[in-house]
C-alpha cells in the first residue's frame, strides 16, 4: 500500500519541490541582484547621500573684539553661554523624564511642558538662551530626552548704564546695534571660520572631523574714554538733570591737544545689560544726534571773527544803549542796558546788542565763513552712527537781522560735540583738531583755524564770564582758571519758539592759562524754577572739570582758591 | 516498512554507528539547532550595534531566545502526531481568542492585537494561529486523498481564510497575509492543481487594485504608495525606505565595519533595532555580510526541506513544508522590504530582529520541524 501511494504522489510532490526550490533560488537572486545595486552600483550616490545626511559644515563663533576704555578697562566682553533648547517632537516621546526637571531655577516641569506643547510640531524650540555654563549644565545633567544645548557668546557691559550710549549694545545674534558696537562692527565681529561635524539625526554634533578654516577672533577696540572720567560726569548730569528736573542732558569732555573725547554721558541713558523694558528715547546719544541752537555760547565766535579781522580788541567799546537794538522788524534785547562796554564786557555780560553790532559791521558772508571753519554745519569726524552734522544755512544773500540772530547763536543748530570741538579750537590756541572716540598715540596734526593770538585773547575774555561779574560765577573751580560761555535758548517747537521750553548750556575750558580739557554741559528743558545755564548747567561743568583735572593730575593754575565776594550780575546768560 | 528497517530503527538496536547521538536523544536536530544557534549570534553582534550598544537590549533579546528555545525544545518531545491531534482543538481555541481579540483586545498604534489576561500579561493570539493554522490545514488534507477534490480546496480555504480575515480585521494586514500564506503553501504541498492555482493569481492581480481603493485602511495605502515611489513624501512616509537604502548603499561591498555605521548609528535609520535592522548590518557588514546573512537562511531553510523532504506521513510533510516556507517568506519579504524591492509590511527579520513574540514562535517552529526529524524512524504507519 505504501509503495503504490508514493508511486501516484511522488512525481507531483516532486514538481511542487522543484517549484519550491525555484522560487526560493529565483527570491535569493533577486535579493542579491538588489544588493548588490544598491551596494555596489548605486554604492558612490548612496554614500553621497549619507554623508550629507550626517556630515554638516558648522560655524566656528569668533570671539567678539572687546572694547576698552583708553586704560584698557572693559566696556563691552564676550563670554561664552549656554542656549538650552528643546526637540518637542523627541521630548513629548519621553514624557516620563519630564518629571527629573522639578521645580528647576532655569525652566520648571510645568514651564517645559508648556512650551513644548504648544510647540509640539517642531523640532526647535528656544528654552532659554545666554546662560551661564554652570546653570545650563545643572539642566542637561538631568538628561531628559530632548533637550539640548549649543554655545554662544553674549556681550557684557561692565559699565552698565555709564557707558551705554559710547559702547551702544549686540543683539542677541551678536551684531552690533547701537554706539561703537555697530561703528566698529566690522572690525569687532572677527571672522567666523568653519568646521565639519558629524551629527546625528537631532542635529546634534557627535564628533568634530576637521576644522577647514579657523575663527579669527575680531579686533579690540580701545576708545578714547576714560571710564574714571565717563563715571564722573555721568554722576553729575544725572544729579543736575534730576536737581532740575530736566528731560534730559548731554556732557562732553574732550582733550584739546589730541581731540579725544574723553567722556561722553547722557540723560536719559539706559542699561544695556538688560534692555528690557528700555525706552527708546533713552537709546539716542544726544551728544552727537541733538542739535539745538547755541544761543550765546555762540557769541565768542562772533567774537573772534571780529578779532580776526582786526575790526575790534579786546578793549575796544562798543555802545549797548538803551539795551535794545532794532533790526528791520525786529528788536533785539540785552537782560538790562549795558551802557558804552567793551568787547570783553559783552562777553561777560552776554549782551545781544553789541554782538549784533558786530556782526553787522561785517561783510555780509565774513561770520557764516568763520563759524564754518569752527566745525559748526559739519560733521566732527568721530564717525558716530546718527551723528548730525549740524546746521550752517549757505545763503549767497543774509538779511540783516539773520546775521544779527547769527551773531548770538540763533538760526543754527549744532550738537554738543560740534560746540565741544569749536571751543577745543579756541583753548588749542587757534588749531583745529579733529574729535575721535578712538584712543590716540602722539599728537595729531591740527589746522590753524584763527591766529594763536585771538585764540589767546579769547581765553582771556571768557574767563571774565566766570567771574563774580560774569553769568557763570557757579562754574568756578576750585584751583584752576576756568573760561567758558553760558547759554540758555528757548527750544524750538512746532511753529517757533516755546515760551517756557529752554535749554541751558555751558560750554567752558580749563586750565586757562594752558588749557587742556574742554567741557560741554546740555541741560534740556530744566522744569525746575532755575533754567539759566548759568545756574542748571554751570554747576554740573564745575563739578564735571573739577573732578576731571583732579584725576588727570593737571596742575593747579589758581592756588588761592575760589573768588570771594558778591556776585555783581546775577546768574544769566 | 521493511523487516530489517524497523529493526534498525528500534532504539538500543543495532551498532554503535546506529545508536542515536544526543541531540536525537533530546529530539534536537543537530544541523538546524546548530545553524540557528550561528544565525541568533550573529543576530545579537548586529542588535548590539543597532542599539546604539546597549547591553540592555542585547539582554532582554538573550531572554527571548531562551524562551524560544524553551518552547522549541518542549515542542519537539513531542512527536508529530500529537500536533495532528490537537491541531484541531488549538485551532479552534486560537479562532475563539481571535474574535475576543476583536471585542476585548488591547489598542496600541491603532491596531487591536493583544489580549490582556489577568496574571499572565498581554499576548497576541495571533501568534499561535501562525503554528495553528498550518497545523490544521494540514491535518485537513491528512484525513483526505490527495490531490484535493474542489470541495476539500474550499474547505481548507475557509480554513485559512477564516482567522487571515479575523487579523486583517485587527487591522494586522501583513501578519494575515503570511497567515494565510503559511496555509495556502500547505494547500500547494497538498497538490493544488495547477489550473486552480492560475485561476487564482489572475483573481489576486485583478483583486488587488480593488483591495487598494476599497479595503484598505489609510495607512496600509500610504504604504503602498510610499512603495511606489519613496521620494513622493521624503521627509514623512517615505523617510524609512529611502533611509534605508541610503544606509543599505553607502556599506559598500565590506561595509564600515562593526558599531561605524553613521546612518544607522546616528538615528537617521527609524527601527534599527527591529523591522530595518537588515540596513545596519548591511551598512556596517556590505554585501559580504548580506550574502553571509543569506547564505545561513538558505543553510536553514534548506535543513527544513531536507527534513519535510524526509517526512514520512502527509501531515508531517504538509506542516514542515508549511512552517520552512513561511520563514523563507518572512526573510524575503523583510530584505524585500528593507531594500525596497516590496512594500513596508512591518515583518521582522527573522532571529535578527529586536523583540516580538514572534522569535518565541519562529523557535516554537523550528522545535516542531525537530519532531518530524527526530520522531521520524520511531512512527509506524
Amino acid at each position: 500500500m505504501k509503495n503504490r501511494v508514493r508511486k501516484t504522489r511522488q512525481p507531483n510532490l516532486r514538481t511542487r519541490w522543484r517549484f519550491v526550490l525555484g522560487f526560493w533560488a529565483v527570491c535569493a537572486c533577486l535579493l542579491v541582484v538588489r544588493a548588490v545595486d544598491l551596494q555596489v552600483v548605486q554604492h558612490d550616490f548612496l554614500a553621497h547621500q549619507g554623508d550629507i545626511r550626517n556630515l554638516r559644515v558648522e560655524p566656528l563663533a569668533a570671539h567678539r573684539g572687546v572694547i576698552r576704555d583708553r586704560a584698557g578697562r572693559p566696556l563691552a566682553v564676550s563670554t561664552p553661554v549656554v542656549t538650552l533648547w528643546a526637540n518637542p517632537r523627541e521630548a513629548l516621546a519621553h514624557q516620563d523624564a519630564w518629571q527629573r526637571l522639578g521645580n528647576n531655577a532655569v525652566i520648571s516641569q510645568k514651564e517645559f511642558a508648556k512650551k513644548v506643547r504648544r510647540h509640539e510640531s517642531r523640532e526647535f524650540v528656544y528654552l532659554e538662551r545666554g546662560l551661564a555654563p554652570e546653570a545650563a549644565k545643572k539642566v542637561l545633567d538631568l538628561n531628559v530626552p530632548g533637550i539640548h544645548s549649543l554655545t554662544e557668546y553674549r556681550r557684557y557691559y561692565p559699565a552698565g548704564e555709564v557707558s551705554s550710549h559710547v559702547v551702544g549694545f549686540t543683539n542677541i545674534d551678536d551684531e552690533g546695534q547701537e554706539g561703537t558696537e555697530l561703528a566698529m562692527d566690522a572690525a569687532l565681529e572677527g571672522h567666523s571660520g568653519r568646521k565639519k561635524v558629524v551629527r546625528d539625526l537631532l542635529g546634534r554634533v557627535i564628533q568634530d572631523i576637521e576644522v577647514l578654516e579657523p575663527a579669527e577672533p575680531g579686533e579690540d577696540v580701545t576708545l578714547s574714554i576714560d571710564l574714571r572720567l565717563q563715571y564722573l560726569a555721568y554722576r553729575e548730569l544725572l544729579a543736575a538733570v534730576q536737581q532740575h528736573k530736566a528731560k534730559g542732558g548731554s556732557a562732553v569732555v574732550v582733550d584739546v591737544r589730541t581731540g579725544e573725547v574723553l567722556a561722553m554721558v547722557n540723560q536719559p541713558a539706559y542699561n544695556p545689560n538688560n534692555r528690557g523694558n528700555m525706552d527708546t528715547a533713552s537709546l539716542r546719544n544726544r551728544a552727537v544726534t541733538d542739535l539745538f541752537e547755541p544761543g550765546s555760547t555762540m557769541k565768542p565766535f562772533t567774537v573772534a571773527a571780529a578779532l580776526e579781522m582786526g575790526m575790534v580788541t579786546p578793549s575796544t567799546t562798543i555802545n549797548t544803549h538803551p539795551g535794545t537794538l532794532r533790526v528791520g522788524t525786529k528788536t533785539i534785547r540785552d537782560h538790562r542796558d549795558y551802557g558804552i562796554i567793551d568787547i570783553t564786557t559783552v562777553l561777560t555780560k552776554s549782551s545781544n546788542v553789541g554782538t549784533s553790532k558786530l556782526a553787522l559791521a561785517m561783510e555780509q558772508q565774513a561770520l557764516p565763513d568763520y563759524l564754518e571753519r569752527f566745525g559748526f554745519g559739519q560733521a566732527t569726524g568721530i564717525a558716530f552712527p546718527g551723528e548730525s552734522d549740524g546746521l550752517l544755512p549757505l545763503r549767497s544773500k543774509w538779511r540783516d537781522v539773520e546775521r544779527a540772530a547769527l551773531s548770538y547763536g540763533y538760526g543754527l543748530s549744532v550738537s554738543a560735540v560740534q560746540l565741544a570741538q569749536a571751543y577745543a579750537v579756541i583753548a588749542n590756541d587757534g588749531i583745529k583738531v579733529p574729535l575721535t572716540l578712538k584712543k590716540v598715540n602722539g599728537t595729531p596734526q591740527g589746522e590753524q583755524v584763527i591766529g594763536k593770538e585771538t585764540a589767546r585773547q579769547l581765553v582771556q575774555m571768557l574767563e571774565t564770564v566766570v567771574s563774580l561779574q560774569g553769568t557763570a560765577r557757579r562754574a568756578q573751580v576750585p584751583g584752576y582758571q576756568v573760561a567758558g560761555k553760558t547759554g540758555t535758548v528757548h527750544k524750538v517747537v512746532a511753529g517757533g519758539y516755546a515760551d517756557d521750553n529752554y535749554i541751558g548750556l555751558f560750554a567752558g575750558l580749563a586750565p586757562a592759562t594752558d588749557p587742556r580739557i574742554v567741557t560741554v554741559v546740555v541741560i534740556d528743558d530744566p522744569r525746575g524754577k532755575a533754567y539759566y545755564g548759568g545756574l542748571v548747567a554751570a554747576p554740573a561743568f564745575s563739578n564735571i572739570m573739577s573732578g576731571v583735572l583732579r584725576t588727570l593730575h593737571v596742575p593747579p593754575d589758581r592756588p588761592e582758591g575760589l573768588l570771594a565776594g558778591t556776585p555783581e550780575a546775577e546768574d544769566r546768560s | 516498512m521493511s523487516q530489517r528497517e524497523f529493526f534498525r530503527q528500534m532504539p538500543g538496536q543495532g551498532g554503535a554507528s546506529l545508536s542515536p547521538g544526543l541531540a536525537e536523544r533530546l529530539h534536537l536536530d543537530a544541523p538546524l539547532l546548530a545553524s540557528l544557534l550561528m544565525l541568533m549570534l550573529g543576530g545579537l553582534t548586529v542588535l548590539y550595534s543597532a542599539g546604539g550598544e546597549s547591553m540592555e537590549l542585547v539582554v532582554r533579546q538573550c531572554i527571548r531566545f531562551g524562551a524560544g528555545l524553551a518552547a522549541m525544545f518542549v515542542l519537539a518531545q513531542f512527536p508529530p502526531r500529537s500536533y495532528r491531534f490537537w491541531a484541531p482543538v488549538i485551532y479552534t481555541i486560537g479562532l475563539i481568542l481571535l474574535v475576543l481579540v476583536l471585542v476585548a483586545g488591547t489598542e496600541a498604534k491603532g491596531a487591536q492585537r493583544w489580549l490582556s489576561i489577568p496574571g499572565l500579561g498581554r499576548f497576541q493570539p495571533s501568534e499561535v494561529m501562525k503554528l495553528a493554522v498550518p497545523a490544521m490545514v494540514a491535518w485537513f488534507f491528512s484525513e483526505r486523498t490527495l490531490p484535493p477534490k474542489l470541495l476539500d480546496v474550499i474547505g481548507a480555504l475557509i480554513l485559512l481564510g477564516l482567522p487571515a480575515m479575523l487579523i486583517g480585521l485587527q487591522p494586522d494586514l501583513g501578519t494575515a497575509i503570511l497567515i494565510a500564506a503559511s496555509g495556502l503553501v500547505v494547500l500547494f504541498m497538498a497538490g493544488l492543481s495547477w489550473r486552480l492555482i492560475a485561476v487564482a493569481v489572475i483573481v489576486v492581480v485583478t483583486a488587488a487594485p480593488l483591495m487598494y481603493f476599497f479595503v484598505m485602511h489609510d495607512y496600509q495605502r500610504n504604504r503602498v504608495d510610499t512603495f511606489l515611489n519613496p521620494e513622493a513624501d521624503p521627509r514623512g512616509t517615505g523617510w524609512n525606505i529611502i533611509q534605508s537604502k541610503t544606509a543599505i548603499g553607502s556599506g559598500g561591498i565590506d561595509g564600515k565595519g562593526w558599531l561605524d555605521g553613521t546612518q544607522s548609528r546616528l538615528d537617521f535609520l527609524p527601527e534599527s533595532s527591529t523591522d530595518f535592522i537588515l540596513a545596519v548590518l548591511s551598512e556596517e557588514f556590505g554585501l559580504v555580510g548580506v550574502c553571509i546573512l543569506l547564505i545561513m537562511y538558505l543553510v536553514i531553510v534548506g535543513r527544513g526541506f531536507f527534513i519535510s523532504w524526509q517526512a514520512q506521513d502527509t501531515f508531517s510533510r504538509l506542516l514542515g513544508s508549511s512552517l520552512i516556507m513561511t520563514f523563507f517568506i518572512y526573510v524575503f519579504v523583510n530584505m524585500g522590504m528593507v531594500t525596497g524591492l516590496l512594500p513596508v509590511v512591518g515583518v521582522p527579520l527573522p532571529l535578527v530582529s529586536y523583540g516580538g513574540t514572534s522569535i518565541v514562535t519562529l523557535l516554537a517552529s523550528f522545535g516542531m520541524l525537530m519532531s518530524i526529524q527526530t520522531h521520524r524512524r520511531l512512527i509506524s504507519y
